[in-house]
């Protein structure tokens, strides 16, 4: 026990080394919502998935459909349906544990998942729920700090909310990286251009994934191909 | 600000029901019957065209009227995406492109 957990702590160090600025940093765009630390810690803990709760503070703006806001949410978790693939037989060991692991299964839980290697004397159901329960708390910890702390700080913070764009510049950047093929980013983009001329900022959105899902659907059988190819 | 209330409670519960049915999912139809392979299909494809069409989402006010009004979220993503590509650090390129953002609006001559 006092093995796995150090080991499921200093396997968990990097991603709390992460989690620090963009915690924090969502916590002071919550404050300024005019959120407390307590009710960013609640949605912390509810959500637990970053982009989306970065995407949540456009939410939380008003203004946006709730039809729309559900289409948004299950799209832009949509990578979470594989996680779970590589695991359905694993997590059976894991007893009511199971569910917490479901439960927590953010890209950083994924990554450790996948990156697990027995270690000598630890016990590997032990180390995978602490390093999950971990990463949890670092999430949760620092966003409700950012939000203590975004009520002191008296700094100009225009243009913080810069850090949403950021982020998905990135995300998708690294995405794009080794990709079979960057097709679905093309037509995402089109599409958005295009609903953008036609509905403005206001309604765009809705549209514009419909077409791109749409698009996508109808050229499945070329692009599952580029996908099998380049798997093999 | 108003005290939260109503509404917000509606976003953060809907968003988490989202998540979690996506996260579940995979274990909940096991073992009556696979996963659609349209849902694998999409699951695989959708990240980046989703990621696409939001970072179009984050850039939609955007104008072209005057530089103020397109000049800084511009300059700010190329800044992001040069030192993404640059640096590979999700960190720096985050924090890079928002410092840069953050001085050209609050230092944008009459922005």
């Amino acid at each position: 026990m006092h093995k796995s957990a150090l080991y499921a702590l200093q396997r968990t160090l990097p991603i709390m080394a992460g989690f620090f600025p963009l915690g924090i940093a969502w916590g002071i765009l919550m404050a300024e919502a005019g959120y407390g630390w307590l009710w960013t810690g609640l949605t912390s803990v509810t959500v637990f998935a970053g982009s989306l709760q970065f995407l949540m503070l456009t939410f939380f703006a008003g203004g946006v459909p709730v039809v729309t806001m559900i289409v948004m949410a299950l799209l832009l978790n949509s990578r979470h349906i594989t996680y779970g693939l590589s695991f359905i037989e694993s997590f059976r060991r894991y007893g009511p544990w199971k569910y917490f692991l479901i439960y927590s299964l953010s890209d950083e839980n994924y990554s450790l998942l996948c990156a697990f290697r027995p270690q000598p004397g630890t016990d590997e159901r032990t180390v995978n729920v602490l390093s999950s329960a971990l990463v949890v708390l670092y999430w949760v910890a620092f966003t409700s700090l950012g939000a203590a702390l975004g009520r002191l700080i008296t700094l100009d913070t225009t243009g913080l909310d810069f850090a949403l764009t950021a982020l998905f510049v990135v995300i998708l950047l690294d995405q794009m990286r080794g990709a079979p093929t960057l097709l679905p980013a093309g037509i995402a983009a089109f599409s958005a251009i295009l609903c953008l001329l036609i509905f403005g900022p206001a309604g765009f959105i809705l549209p514009s994934l419909v077409i791109t899902v749409a698009a996508l659907l109808v050229l499945r059988p070329r692009l599952a191909r580029a996908t099998a190819e380049a798997g093999e | 600000m108003a005290t939260p209330a109503g509404y917000p409670v509606l976003i953060v519960l809907l968003c988490a029901a989202c998540t979690q049915m996506e996260r579940a999912l995979p274990f909940l139809i096991y073992g009556r019957r696979p996963v659609p392979s349209v849902v694998r299909y999409l699951g695989e494809i959708l990240p980046m065209a989703v990621m696409a069409t939001l970072v179009m989402y984050c850039l939609r006010e955007v104008t072209f009227g005057s530089a103020a009004g397109y000049a800084p979220q511009l300059i700010a993503v190329a800044v992001t995406a040069g030192l993404h590509l640059w640096r590979r650090n999700t960190l720096l390129s985050i924090f890079g492109g928002t410092a840069c953002y953050m001085a050209l609006v609050q230092g944008w001559p009459g922005g």
